[in-house]
C-alpha cells in the first residue's frame, strides 16, 4: 500500500493555510492521534475528564489514553469498576453538570448494557428538558474486526447508534482525521458516539499538523475523485476502497472514494452530488447487510437520485451472520476483490 | 409485608408544640397530596395522560426537599412529584408533563434538577455523575437520587451504589419501599431484611425510617446530605411504607393485593400519622386547603391555555444545531392540522 493521506476536502470546505512555522507536525498513526487529541484538549480545557475501564495506569488495553493519567492527575483521568451501563449513566450525569466527560467503552461489543443511558438519557435528555439540560459527552469504541481478537470484540454495529435521534456517530479512518474529529466531537455540545476502526490503529503512520483544529462533523471526505462509480464507505473499509480505486484505474474505471466519517448526521448532499456525477454507487461496510448503515443511504439514494443511476445500486458487507470467531473473519469482511466485482458488476449493467 | 421494628414511635395525641417548620412541613404535604388526587381525577376526565399517583409517598419527598439546599441537585424517579413540587417544580410543569406536552420539563426554578426516570433505576448512575462533577470542581454539594423498591433490584443501583462507595460521592439515594412494584411484592424482589444491606456491598453503611415520619426521614436527610456535603461520602436512606394507590392511573392494584382496609390506610397515610401526633395540626388545615385549591385551580387554569406542541418543538431540540428536514416537518404541520380537524378543536389525550 502506497496511498498518503491526502483528503480532498468537501468543495466548500477551505483547507487549512499552510501552517506558520510555530504549527506542528508529527508522525502518528491513529491511536496516537486519538491520544494526542485528547492530550490537547484535556490541556486545552479544564472540564475536560476521561472515565472508563483500565485508561488510567494501564493507559487503556489498546494504550489510547497511556501517559494522561499521569500528566492530568487520577481526578481527570479516571479508572472506573467495570460496569458498561454506569460508566455511561456518570458519564452524562456528568455531562449534564458541564463537565466534558469522554467515556471510553474497551470494545463496541460490550457497549450493550451501556445503551439504555446512551438511548433513553443521554440523547433525549436536552430534548426532555428543552435545552435546560444537555450533554456534552463523547463515548470512544474501537469497533470493527480484523485484528484477530476474541468472540464479542470485532463487531460493527453502528447502526443501531446511527438510527437513535439526538445521538452523532462519528467515524475517523486515517490519523489526520482520527485527530480533527476528536478534538470536534469533543467540542461538540451533544452526545458523540466515536467509533475507532481499530484495524486501523496501528496500521499507518501519516505527518498529522497538530494545528488544533476541528475538522467538521456532518461532512462526508472525498479521498479521491473519480467519474464512473462513487464508492462509499467509512472506518476501515476505506483502507480496501482506495486499494480498489487504484487497481480500478489501471482498467479504466474511475472510481470516487468517499469517507463518510459521520454517520449520523449524514452528508447527504455530498454523496448525492457524487452520484449524480457518475450514476453509479457501490455502499462498502464491514457491519453485516441487512438494516445496515447501507440500507440508508441506499433508501437515500432511491428517493433523491432514482433518475440519476445507471444501475442498481451495489452493496458490498458482511453477510447477514453473526461475526465469526477470528479464524473466519476474512471470509466475513469485504476485501479488495468483493470491492472490485462490485465495481465491475456495476460497470457491466446496461 | 416488611415492617420497621421501630414503627410504633409514632406516639398518638402527642402534644408537642407545633413549630412553624412543622407547620409548613404538613403544608406541604397537603399540597402534594391534594395535587395529587387532581392528577388522578384530571386523568379519569381525560385531561392528562397515564399518571403515577404518590399517594403515600409525600414524606418522603417532601422531609427530602426540606433537607435539600436549593443548590444541592435531585435525580428523581417517576413517583416523586413530592420531592419536585416541595423544590419548587411548579403545578403547571407537572401538568404539562403528564399532560403530554414537551416543555413539562423544564423547570424554572430548578435549573439542575434532572426530569424524573421512566425506566427503572436508570436515575442511579446518573445521580453518580452529577455528585462526580461536584466532587471534581470540590464543591460543598450533593445530590439526591430516589427511585422505589423495585428498582433495588435493578444492576444499574448495585453499579451506582458500587462506585459511589469507591469514590466516596456526595450522593445520597433515598429509597421509598412501598412495598409493591407495581404487582410484584416486596418479599419477591429480595430475600434480604433491608434494602439497605445492598449498601453494605458498597461499603456504604445505610439507614432505615418510616416513611410516613416526615420528621425521621427529614433528620436521615438532613444528616446524610450533610456528611455527603462534607466530604464524607454517600449515603443510603430506606423509607419503609405502603403504596396507598393503584401504580399508575391504568393499574388496578386489587387484582393483585385486595382492597387495602381501614387500619392499614390510616397507619400508612403520612397525613393522618402528622395529624395523629400533632392534633393541633387541624386548626390550620380549613385555611391551608383552600388556599392550595385556589393554587391548584390558578395551575389548571394556565393548563388549559398551553398551546399545542408546534411541529418545530417536537424535532427541533435534538442537538445545539438541528437541521430539521422541511420535508418532514411540513408533513407534520399538515398532519397536525388534519388531526385537530377531526378530533375537534384542542385534540385529545391518549391514556391506556
Amino acid at each position: 500500500m502506497t496511498h498518503t493521506d491526502t483528503d480532498i476536502t468537501p468543495t466548500d470546505l477551505t483547507r487549512t493555510e499552510i501552517a506558520g512555522d510555530d504549527t506542528a507536525h508529527q508522525e502518528l498513526c491513529l491511536l496516537e492521534a486519538v491520544n494526542l487529541a485528547l492530550r490537547e484538549e484535556m490541556a486545552r480545557d479544564e472540564s475536560v475528564v476521561l472515565l472508563g475501564e483500565d485508561i488510567g495506569t494501564n493507559g487503556g488495553v489498546f494504550r489510547a489514553t497511556d501517559g494522561l493519567q499521569d500528566q492530568f492527575g487520577r481526578k481527570r483521568v479516571m479508572d472506573t469498576p467495570l460496569a458498561e451501563a454506569m460508566i455511561a449513566g456518570l458519564t452524562i450525569g456528568m455531562a449534564a453538570q458541564g463537565l466534558k466527560p469522554i467515556a471510553e467503552i474497551q470494545f463496541m461489543g460490550f457497549m450493550f448494557p451501556a445503551l439504555e443511558q446512551i438511548i433513553c438519557h443521554g440523547a433525549r435528555i436536552r430534548h426532555r428538558t428543552r435545552g435546560r439540560l444537555h450533554c456534552p459527552m463523547v463515548i470512544r469504541m474501537p469497533f470493527g474486526g480484523g485484528i484477530h481478537a476474541p468472540e464479542h470484540h470485532s463487531e460493527s454495529t453502528e447502526a443501531l447508534l446511527a438510527h437513535i435521534p439526538g445521538l452523532k456517530v462519528v467515524i475517523p479512518s486515517s490519523p489526520k482525521r482520527a485527530y480533527g474529529l476528536l478534538l470536534a466531537a469533543i467540542r461538540d455540545p451533544d452526545p458523540v458516539i466515536f467509533l475507532e476502526p481499530k484495524r486501523l490503529y496501528r496500521l499507518h503512520s501519516h505527518t498529522v499538523e497538530l494545528n488544533g483544529k476541528p475538522l467538521p462533523i456532518g461532512r462526508c471526505f472525498t479521498l479521491k475523485e473519480g467519474q464512473d462509480i462513487s464508492l462509499i464507505t467509512w472506518g476501515a473499509c476505506v483502507e480496501e476502497a482506495l486499494q480498489a480505486a487504484e487497481i480500478l484505474a489501471e482498467r479504466n474505471i474511475s472510481v470516487e472514494v468517499i469517507d463518510v466519517a459521520s454517520l449520523s448526521p449524514l452528508d447527504t448532499k455530498t454523496i448525492g452530488q457524487s452520484v449524480e456525477k457518475t450514476g453509479r454507487c457501490l455502499i462498502l461496510h464491514e457491519a453485516c447487510k441487512r438494516f445496515g448503515p447501507g440500507a440508508e443511504i441506499a433508501a437515500f439514494l432511491a428517493e433523491q437520485e432514482l433518475l440519476q443511476l445507471r444501475a442498481p445500486i451495489v452493496r458490498v458487507s458482511a453477510p447477514d451472520g453473526i461475526m465469526p470467531l477470528y479464524r473466519n473473519e476474512k471470509v466475513f469482511l469485504p476485501d479488495t476483490l468483493d470491492i472490485i466485482n462490485g465495481c465491475e458488476k456495476l460497470m457491466r449493467f446496461e | 409485608m416488611q415492617r420497621l421494628s421501630s414503627t410504633e414511635t409514632n406516639t398518638k395525641g402527642h402534644h408537642a408544640p407545633l413549630s412553624d417548620a412543622l407547620i409548613e412541613t404538613y403544608k406541604a404535604m397537603l399540597r402534594v397530596r391534594r395535587f395529587d388526587q387532581k392528577c388522578v381525577a384530571l386523568q379519569r376526565v381525560g385531561k392528562i395522560g397515564t399518571y403515577p399517583s404518590c399517594e403515600g409517598a409525600e414524606a418522603i419527598g417532601t422531609a427530602i426537599a426540606r433537607a435539600m439546599k436549593t443548590d444541592d441537585v435531585l435525580v428523581p424517579y417517576y413517583r416523586d412529584q413530592a420531592s419536585q413540587l416541595v423544590r419548587g417544580v411548579t403545578m403547571l410543569e407537572q401538568l404539562r408533563y403528564w399532560g403530554g406536552f414537551e416543555a413539562g420539563n423544564n423547570f424554572q426554578n430548578c435549573p439542575e434538577d434532572f426530569p424524573s426516570a421512566i425506566p427503572i433505576a436508570s436515575q442511579c448512575p446518573q445521580a453518580c455523575g452529577v455528585a462526580s462533577a461536584m466532587k471534581i470542581r470540590r464543591e460543598k454539594r450533593a445530590c439526591v437520587c430516589t427511585l422505589g423498591d423495585g428498582a433495588t433490584s435493578k444492576g444499574d443501583f448495585a453499579e451506582a451504589l458500587n462506585v459511589a462507595g469507591v469514590w466516596q460521592l456526595p450522593v445520597v439515594f433515598v429509597i421509598n419501599t412501598n412495598q409493591w412494584a407495581i404487582s410484584v411484592p416486596r418479599y419477591l424482589q429480595c430475600r434480604a431484611e433491608k434494602l439497605t444491606d445492598k449498601g453494605l456491598a458498597a461499603g456504604i453503611e445505610g439507614c432505615q425510617v418510616d416513611a410516613t415520619d416526615v420528621e425521621a426521614i427529614f433528620a436521615a436527610c438532613d444528616k446524610a446530605l450533610n456528611r455527603a456535603r462534607a466530604g464524607k461520602g454517600p449515603g443510603l436512606i430506606e423509607c419503609v411504607g405502603l403504596r396507598l394507590c393503584d401504580h399508575t392511573t391504568a393499574d388496578d392494584a386489587s387484582r393483585y393485593r385486595g382492597q387495602l382496609d381501614e387500619l392499614q390506610h390510616q397507619r400508612y397515610d403520612p397525613l393522618i400519622q402528622f395529624e395523629q401526633r400533632y392534633p393541633a395540626i387541624q386548626e390550620y388545615k380549613p385555611n391551608f386547603e383552600r388556599d392550595i385549591d385556589s393554587q391548584i385551580q390558578q395551575a389548571l387554569r394556565d393548563y388549559e391555555l398551553t398551546e399545542t406542541d408546534h411541529p418545530e418543538a417536537l424535532l427541533g431540540f435534538l442537538y445545539e444545531r438541528n437541521s430539521v428536514s422541511e420535508d418532514q416537518l411540513e408533513q407534520l404541520t399538515n398532519k397536525q392540522i388534519r388531526l385537530q380537524q377531526t378530533e375537534g378543536a384542542g385534540g385529545s389525550h391518549d391514556s391506556h
